[in-house]
């Protein structure tokens, strides 16, 4: 699509919505988000962009082959399931750690929900960003 | 049918043969050769304490919940079969060594060999009747692999699809029957079964039990219907024909009868079916066998009737009709199986097997010669070899079989007088007399392709002159298990002059009399073969290929590839299904609790209703596509309406995504093309499956969402996500914790799509053939 305008906005509107992907998935927790919703609103960025600079200019994006960035993600979710394993805990039980406990205030709590949340991301932002990485090169 | 291994490979001398066999071959051969050796010698060490009435046994669990277990138990007649299957299966072993030598697929031969006989050695052994069923299915599975050994000749495949389909077929109804068998007597351990003594006849399901049991047993015994798929087998090389197809695999239905004899055995049904089924396949595979030119096929015939021979002797109770059965299975593993070894050699050094064209073989290979006539005298019933004891307990079973034995006399003698003939002709017109027409002299086989099929021989005389070398340690243990009673066993050669004997003088002389008159014979009988309706092999064919026609229609009728055709089934399939369980359970709805409608998605509703119609009747694509991103993006509204602001932030990516994935592929596309519409009936139609789709889905809607809700797992989740998941948005923490599982499962699926439609779209079709 050759719109110099479009073409501009694409390229601020990529960056803001990457970056709000990852707040949504940071925030999913506690507040609406998540990996999958951020995954497809990291998905529709790349998309918007793609849209306007063509599927060369998405792969170079993604830096990595989207096929490849789905299997990271599948692997990572599968890993963060293993991990409790070591700890003679069910598979995708989770485990916390707590960042600045003290007595009273349980901290900043992480734990392999959150690694497990980062490959859902990961899956979705592979898997839409290929296939239509795919459908716009061989179409 | 062609010589199964050329005999143009045969131009260096054994020796230069057998040092270029790969490191490969002479791996899986020495893993064949030890295991059967391992085997024999454990099944022989176990002789003395099983033939005084101790089985061994073994027990393991496995599937405790399925009660499958690991259960074995070698008695008496386990026993027979083991030593039979391992001692066989050294000499078959060594054999096919000197057989196949260089052969590029000597070592899959050996390895397939190897795997049917533990196949072969776990069915005989097992004593939980599921276990046995699998091991059953296992001899099924390396027989289709053996027979279609050479993979690249269209008979050889058909056969052994043919092997596979009866015979699993079979295994199939045989599953059945044993799972009821197991549910009738409230066990599935065999030993169990047989020591609670004929219960199983006086169920209500007997019948059944029985039927679904004997044609399993049939099947994979090659017994009349189901006999052709035997000589057909005979497709696969001379060594896997005398090990798989004489003298072990067949005869995995008759140890099935013989093991469920006490059971089953003894009532009408049971004596009827057998002795009938037995009888014809002995009589009309005695005269196919007649009417055979190809030395194999011969002999695959007279293997199918000897299979009948011992099924009719199985359908009596008596104790001499039981011993006549297990005596003549010792006797015909040996002879048979040195008359298949024997013909393999001669097919190997002549290239035909044709006895027409052969003649006066003895002076070529000697070694062979002899071994042939051994067992073909044995075959005949002639003393003072094996065969004539187990043929003498035949005409002695015969005769006092039944209230009517003339029938099951009549059967026996014509059936053997046929084998006198066929071993008549293997003797002078083959192997001592008779004229070659073969150009090239004959050498005499390989030791290793002689020493296997002469002790065979030898051991059909030497238990022939010494019966009590057998009698006690193995037939008499093995009589004993199929009575379900210990019993008392003695074998003699000479009896005196009694009905056998006078029985064994007139088989003789009518066999010689066939064998002077062949011609004739054959000749009649192919007229006979000519006037009756086409049975067996006609009959699978004509099956086989209207199951074939009826898939192709069905899939022409089903895979249009037309999506509206699909739809138009899925939807139509969704409301018949869906609107008839309704009207089965009515859905009673209380609007009483309602909440109320807001301007906003009273709104929100009615733009999606516009949308929805400006969807149905729009001509332009692209307008039909948007249009329906609006009625996603109304549910997406409505969602955030309602509070569940996750969902609708999903709603409404995936209602983009789609409307630009969509846009996408569409925009390459054509306007509607006119030849597509459907037409006024065809819209009616789509109109009225549309909306009895959307009626169907909307009270299905309305039920769920007014049926009374069980908050408990709700609550659960409300009360656990801040404390144990440290998570305040409850559905991320089930997405991510609580039910991770579902989501892991949900995401592979997402990463599956996409590397298939990935992978779809990378794949082009041309028309023209693959470009470069």
């Amino acid at each position: 699509m050759n719109s110099l305008i479009f073409s501009t906005i694409s390229r601020l509107l990529v960056g803001l919505m990457l970056l709000f992907s990852v707040f949504l998935l940071w925030r999913g927790h506690n507040e609406p988000g998540g990996g999958f919703i951020g995954g497809l609103v990291a998905a529709a960025g790349i998309i918007v962009y793609g849209l306007a600079e063509g599927p060369a200019m998405m792969r170079k994006l993604l830096r990595v082959n989207p096929r490849i960035l789905v299997l990271i993600g599948l692997l990572t979710a599968i890993v963060s399931g293993i991990l409790p394993l070591l700890q003679n805990s069910a598979f995708l039980t989770g485990m916390w750690v707590f960042i600045g406990a003290t007595e009273t205030e349980k901290g900043l709590a992480l734990g392999t929900p959150l690694i497990f949340d980062i490959g859902v991301y990961l899956v979705v932002v592979g898997g839409v960003a290929g296939m239509v990485i795919a459908l716009e090169e061989e179409l | 049918m062609p010589a199964d291994i050329t005999p143009q490979t045969d131009t260096y001398s054994d020796s230069e043969m057998i040092q270029s066999v790969s490191r490969s071959t002479k791996t899986a051969f020495g893993s064949a050769l030890i295991t059967a050796l391992v085997f024999f010698l454990a099944y022989a060490s176990q002789i003395g304490s099983i033939s005084s009435g101790i089985p061994w046994t073994f027990n393991a669990q496995w599937v405790p919940r399925l009660g499958v277990e690991l259960a074995f138990r070698v008695d008496g007649l386990s026993l027979l079969f083991g030593l039979l299957i391992s001692g066989i299966g050294v000499l078959v072993v060594i054999y096919s060594y000197g057989y196949f030598k260089s052969h590029r697929s000597h070592a899959r031969l050996q390895w397939l060999l190897l795997a049917f006989m533990l196949a072969m050695l776990g069915l005989v052994s097992s004593d939980n009747i599921i276990l046995l069923f699998i091991f059953w299915e296992l001899t099924t599975i390396t027989s289709f692999l053996l027979v279609g050994f050479d993979h690249e000749n269209t008979k050889a495949r058909r056969s052994a699809l043919q092997a596979l389909l009866i015979t699993g077929g079979g295994g199939l109804a045989l599953l059945v029957g044993l799972i009821m068998l197991g549910q009738a007597s409230g066990s599935y351990l065999l030993s169990e079964i047989i020591a609670a003594g004929p219960v199983i006849t006086d169920h209500p399901h007997y019948p059944l039990i029985l039927g679904l049991i004997l044609i399993g047993a049939f099947t994979k015994s090659a017994q009349f219907p189901f006999h052709f798929w035997l000589p057909n087998a005979m497709a696969a090389p001379s060594p896997v024909s005398a090990y798989l197809h004489s003298a072990t695999m067949v005869k995995a239905g008759i140890y099935l009868m013989m093991r469920l004899h006490p059971s089953l055995g003894g009532t009408e049904e049971w004596f009827y079916t057998l002795s009938i089924a037995g009888g014809i396949t002995a009589v009309w595979s005695s005269m196919m066998a007649l009417r055979q030119t190809d030395m194999k096929l011969v002999l695959a015939w007279t293997t199918v009737m000897a299979l009948g021979t011992l099924t009719m002797f199985l359908a009596s109770d008596l104790r001499i009709a039981a011993l006549a059965a297990v005596t003549f299975l010792l006797v015909h593993a040996f002879y048979k199986c040195a008359l298949f070894l024997a013909v393999g050699n001669v097919d190997k050094r002549t290239g035909t097997r044709e006895y027409d064209k052969l003649g006066s073989l003895v002076r070529h290979m000697p070694i062979t010669a002899f071994v042939a006539v051994m067992s073909a005298l044995s075959m005949a019933g002639i003393p003072p070899f094996l065969g004539f004891i187990g043929k003498e307990l035949k005409y002695e079973g015969a005769l006092i079989i039944a209230d009517n034995p003339w029938l099951i006399v009549i059967v026996a003698v014509a059936a053997n007088a046929m084998m006198v003939a066929i071993a008549l002709t293997f003797i002078f017109r083959v192997f001592l007399g008779g004229q070659s027409t073969i150009t090239r002299a004959p050498r005499e086989a390989s030791a290793l392709m002689w020493i296997g099929p002469l002790l065979l021989a030898v051991a059909g005389l030497t238990t022939g002159i010494f019966p009590d070398l057998i009698a006690k340690s193995l037939i008499q243990p093995a009589v004993s298990s199929i009575l379900g009673t210990q019993t008392e066993v003695t074998l003699s050669l000479w009896h005196g002059v009694n009905g056998p004997l006078i029985l064994s003088v007139i088989t003789v002389a009518i066999g010689t009399l066939i064998f002077f008159k062949l011609t004739v014979v054959s000749r009649a009988i192919n007229n006979l073969v000519e006037k009756l309706p086409l049975i067996g092999d006609t009959a699978y064919e004509s099956l086989l290929n209207g199951t074939q026609l009826l898939a192709a229609r069905l899939t022409n009728r089903l895979q249009t590839g037309s999506l509206s055709h699909y739809l138009t089934i899925v939807f139509s399939a969704f409301v018949i299904s869906v609107a008839a369980s309704l009207l089965y359970y009515p859905v009673t709805m209380d609007f009483t609790n309602l909440t109320p409608v807001t301007p906003l998605s009273a709104l929100v509703v009615v733009v999606m209703m516009g949308a929805a119609i400006v969807a149905a009747f729009s001509n332009v694509r692209i307008l039909s596509i948007c249009a329906l991103g609006i009625v996603g993006s109304g549910v997406a509204v409505l969602f955030l309406v309602y509070g569940a602001i996750d969902v609708a932030i999903t709603q409404l990516m995936v209602e983009t995504l789609f409307v630009v994935l969509i846009a996408t592929v569409l925009i390459k596309l054509p306007r509607f093309p006119g030849q597509q519409h459907p037409g006024k009936a065809g819209g009616l139609r789509d109109a009225s499956i549309a909306i009895a789709a959307g009626v169907v889905m909307a009270i299905v809607t309305l039920g769920v969402s007014l049926a009374p809700l069980d908050m408990t797992v709700t609550q659960f989740f409300e009360d656990k996500s801040l404390t144990e998941a440290y998570g305040r948005n409850i559905v991320n923490v089930i997405l991510v914790d609580f039910r991770a599982l579902d989501t892991l499962g949900e995401v592979a699926v997402v990463a599956t799509a996409a590397m298939a439609v990935i992978a779809l779209l990378k794949v082009r079709v041309h028309p023209q053939g693959p470009q470069s």
